[in-house]
C-alpha cells in the first residue's frame, strides 16, 4: 500500500495553477526525488503535504487516510526546511528537543532521543551552541535532526543542500543515504539538481509547469526519457530533428527509421510509439556516441562532420562536431591517454558512430 | 555625497543643537541651584531634591503617574503586539489597508483631539474620570507606537520558522508562545519602554481625560508652574528628563542589538 498517494491533486494562487492536477503514489521505505526546473510546483506540492496548503481540488492520502482537513501539527509528517528554520534562539540542543517536549513523552526519553539524534548526525560537541554559531554543514545537519526526532513516517526535504558547497554537497548526499536506510523512513527530496536526484533518490518524479512529466527509476528516466522536456531535463542529450520512417519489431522492442533534415537515415529505438511519416526527435547521449578518424567498417548509424571545438574536462572530452547542415553534435570520450597524444583536434574531418539502441525517438 | 566637515556644517549643528538642549541644560544646572530665585545662580547644592521628597502632594502625583504608565505600558505593548502580528501575518483580508491605516493615525492626530474626543467618549459613557481614564487614553495611543515598533520586527521575522514549530506539533498558539515570542521579545520589550516614556510625559491627553484624585505629575508641574517657577519643579523635570532618557536609550539599544544579532546570523 502506498505512503503517500496523491490524487488529481491541484492548487492554484488566483488563477494561475502550481500544481496542476498531479496523481502520484509514494511507497514506504523509498527516496523519492521530485525534480524540475524552479518554479515548478515542487515546493508547492510538498507543503501541501506538510499541511502549509490547502489543495483547490483532489485529495492527499496519507496511510489511506484523506488528509486534506489534518492542520500541520497533527500530521505524521515532519519537514526540513530550505532555509532550515533553526530557532535562533535555542541551541541545538534545544532545538532536536523541541518537537519531542510538545509530545507528551517523559522527560528522560526526550533526553535520551535528544542525545540519540545528536549522535546520529555528530553533533554532540556542539550541542550547546547556538545556529548563528555553526557552519552551514552543522545547520543543515541539526535541520536533519530535528525533522527526525520525533520518528515520522514521512519525512519532506525541501533543497536541503541548496545552501552548500560542491563538496560537501556529495559528502552530504551519501549521508543523507545512509540515514534513510538506516532508519527506513520514507523520504521525499525536493531538488532542482538532476545530479543530486540521480545520486540520493530510488524513484524520481520530474515536473514541469505544475505537472508530472515522468515518474521512474533513475536508470529508467536516464536510458528511456519518455518525452523531449525529460531527455533534455536529465543529463546531456543531442536532439535531431526528423520524419520517423518505417517502423520494425525485434525482441519486442520496436525501432524505427528516421530521415533527418539532412536526408540522412538514422535508426533509433522507440520511446513513444510513432507511425511512419510523423515529425519526431532523436535523442541521443553525447557519451554514446564513438568518434573515430576513419570510416567505422560497420555502423547502424553514422554521420560525418569537422571538429568545431573541443571542450576538455579532466577525464573526459567533449567533441562539438559540425555536420554539413550547420548543426552541433556532441561526442564524449573518455580520456585514457594523455592530451599530447590526442589524436584528434580542431578541424579535423571525423565520423561519429553509434548504435540503434544508444538513440531514442521521440514525438514532437 | 561629500563628508567633509565644513565650517558652514559645524555652525549650523552648533546652533541646532544649542537650541535643542540649552533650555534642557539650563533646567537641570538650575535644579542645583542654592538659591530660590530661579535667575541667579547662588552655589551648587542639592537642597531641592530633598525638598522635593517631603512634598507630599508631588510624591503623591509621582505615584500615580507611576502607576498609570506602568498599567498603560503593559496594556499598550499586549494589545500593540496583537495589532501588529494580526497586521503582519494575515495576509490580506477585507478591510486590511483601512485596518492598518487606523493603527498609525493617533501617531498623526494631535493630543489635543485625542483628548477631547476621549473626553466627550467618557461622559457620553458616564464613565467616572479617575486614573483608569487616564489609562485607557493612554493606552489607546501608545498602543499604536508599540504597533509600529512590532510589526518592523516581525516584518522581516522569518515565517518559515512558525511553520516548523507547527510542523514539530505545536498548536497556532504554542507556535507564538515558544518561538515568535521569544525572538521578538527585544522589539516587545521596546515597545514597552517606548510606552511606559510616552505615558509619563503626557500632559495634554492627561488633563482632558484625568479626574479628582488623579493628578499626574506632568499636570502637577502644569500648576505649579503657573504660580511661578520653583527651583524644586527644576528638580523634579530633571528626575523625569533621566527616567525618559534612560527609557529611549535602553529602547533603542535593545533594538539595535538585535538588529546586530539579526544581522549576524543573516
Ligand atoms: N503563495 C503564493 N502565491 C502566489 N503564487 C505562488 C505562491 N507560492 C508559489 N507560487 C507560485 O507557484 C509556482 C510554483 O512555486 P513553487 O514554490 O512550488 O516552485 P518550486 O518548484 O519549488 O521552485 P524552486 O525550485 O524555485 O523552489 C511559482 O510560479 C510561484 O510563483
Ligand atoms: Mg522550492
Amino acid at each position: 500500500m502506498p505512503i503517500v498517494e496523491f490524487d488529481a491533486v491541484r492548487k492554484n494562487f488566483g488563477d494561475f495553477a502550481a500544481v496542476d492536477g498531479v496523481s502520484l503514489k509514494i511507497y514506504p521505505r523509498e527516496f523519492f526525488a521530485l525534480l524540475g526546473p524552479s518554479g515548478c510546483g515542487k515546493t508547492t506540492l510538498l507543503r501541501m503535504l506538510a499541511g502549509f496548503e490547502t489543495p483547490t481540488s483532489g485529495r492527499i492520502l496519507l496511510d489511506g487516510q484523506d488528509i486534506s482537513t489534518v492542520p500541520p501539527n497533527r500530521r505524521p509528517v515532519n519537514m526540513m526546511f530550505q532555509s532550515y528554520a533553526l530557532f535562533p534562539h535555542l541551541n541545538v540542543r534545544d532545538n532536536i528537543a523541541f518537537g519531542l517536549k510538545r509530545s507528551n513523552r517523559s522527560k528522560s526519553e526526550v533526553e535520551d532521543r535528544t542525545a540519540e539524534m545528536l549522535n546520529l548526525v555528530q553533533m554532540n560537541d556542539f550541542a550547546s551552541r547556538k545556529p548563528h554559531q555553526l557552519s552551514g554543514g552543522q545547520r543543515q545537519r541539526v535541520a536533519l535532526a530535528r525533522s527526525l526526532a520525533k520518528n515520522p513516517k514521512l519525512l519532506l526535504l525541501d533543497e536541503p543542500l541548496g545552501a552548500l558547497d560542491a563538496k560537501l554537497r556529495e559528502q552530504t548526499q551519501f549521508e543523507l543515504v545512509n540515514i534513510q536506510e538506516k532508519l527506513g523512513t520514507t523520504f521525499i527530496i525536493v531538488t532542482h539538481d538532476q545530479e543530486e536526484a540521480m545520486t540520493v533518490a530510488t524513484r524520481i518524479g520530474l515536473m514541469n509547469r505544475g505537472s508530472l512529466m515522468q515518474v521512474a527509476t533513475p536508470s529508467e528516466i536516464y536510458e528511456n526519457p519518455n518525452s523531449r522536456f525529460v531527455a533534455d531535463f536529465i543529463g546531456d542529450v543531442n536532439m535531431i530533428e526528423g520524419t520517423a520512417g518505417k517502423v520494425t519489431k525485434r525482441d519486442g522492442e520496436a525501432y524505427a527509421e528516421v530521415k533527418t533534415m539532412s536526408a540522412a537515415t538514422l535508426k533509433a529505438r522507440c520511446g513513444v510509439p510513432v507511425s511512419s511519416g510523423e515529425k519526431c526527435w532523436l535523442a541521443i547521449r553525447p557519451e554514446k556516441i564513438a568518434v573515430s578518424r576513419t570510416r567505422p567498417r560497420s555502423a547502424a548509424n553514422l554521420v560525418s562532420g569537422c571538429v568545431d571545438d573541443i571542450a576538455y574536462v579532466g577525464n573526459l572530452s567533449t567533441y562539438h562536431v559540425k555536420l554539413a547542415d550547420g548543426s552541433l553534435i556532441k561526442a564524449q570520450t573518455a580520456n585514457r591517454e594523455r592530451i599530447a597524444r590526442r589524436e584528434i583536434t580542431w578541424e579535423d574531418e571525423v565520423w561519429l558512430s553509434w548504435s540503434p539502441d544508444a538513440a531514442i525517438m521521440l514525438s514532437d | 555625497m561629500t563628508r567633509k566637515f565644513t565650517w558652514f556644517n559645524a555652525t549650523s549643528l552648533t546652533f541646532a543643537f544649542a537650541f535643542l538642549y540649552l533650555p534642557i541644560l539650563i533646567l537641570i544646572v538650575y535644579s542645583f541651584n542654592e538659591s530660590k530665585l530661579v535667575t541667579v545662580w547662588a552655589g551648587f547644592s542639592t537642597k531641592w531634591y530633598g525638598e522635593l521628597l517631603h512634598n507630599q502632594a508631588m510624591l503623591d502625583a509621582a505615584w500615580v503617574t507611576f502607576r498609570v504608565a506602568f498599567t498603560t505600558a503593559t496594556l499598550a505593548t499586549i494589545l500593540g503586539t496583537m495589532a501588529a502580528y494580526v497586521l503582519v501575518r494575515s495576509g490580506r483580508f477585507y478591510g486590511r489597508t483601512l485596518f492598518s491605516g487606523m493603527i498609525y493615525a493617533p501617531l498623526v492626530m494631535p493630543d489635543v483631539i485625542i483628548g477631547l474626543s476621549l473626553l466627550l467618549l467618557f461622559i457620553a459613557m458616564n464613565i467616572d474620570r479617575g486614573m483608569m481614564t487616564v489609562i485607557i487614553a493612554h493606552t489607546t495611543f501608545a498602543m499604536c507606537y508599540v504597533a509600529v515598533v512590532v510589526s518592523s520586527r516581525l516584518i522581516s521575522f522569518d515565517r518559515s520558522l512558525e511553520e516548523a514549530a507547527l510542523d514539530l506539533g505545536c498548536s497556532p498558539m504554542e507556535a507564538f508562545f515558544y518561538v515568535t515570542l521569544p525572538i521578538i521579545a527585544p522589539s516587545v520589550v521596546a515597545g514597552w519602554l517606548l510606552a511606559f516614556t510616552l505615558s509619563l510625559d503626557d500632559l495634554v491627553i492627561a488633563s482632558f481625560t484625568t479626574g479628582p484624585g488623579a493628578t499626574t505629575l506632568p499636570i502637577k508641574i502644569w500648576s505649579a508652574v503657573r504660580l511661578g517657577v520653583s527651583p524644586e519643579i527644576n528638580a523634579l523635570s530633571t528626575i523625569l528628563i533621566s527616567i525618559v532618557t534612560v527609557g529611549v536609550i535602553a529602547a533603542s539599544t535593545i533594538d539595535r542589538r538585535r538588529a546586530a544579532r539579526a544581522g549576524e546570523r543573516g
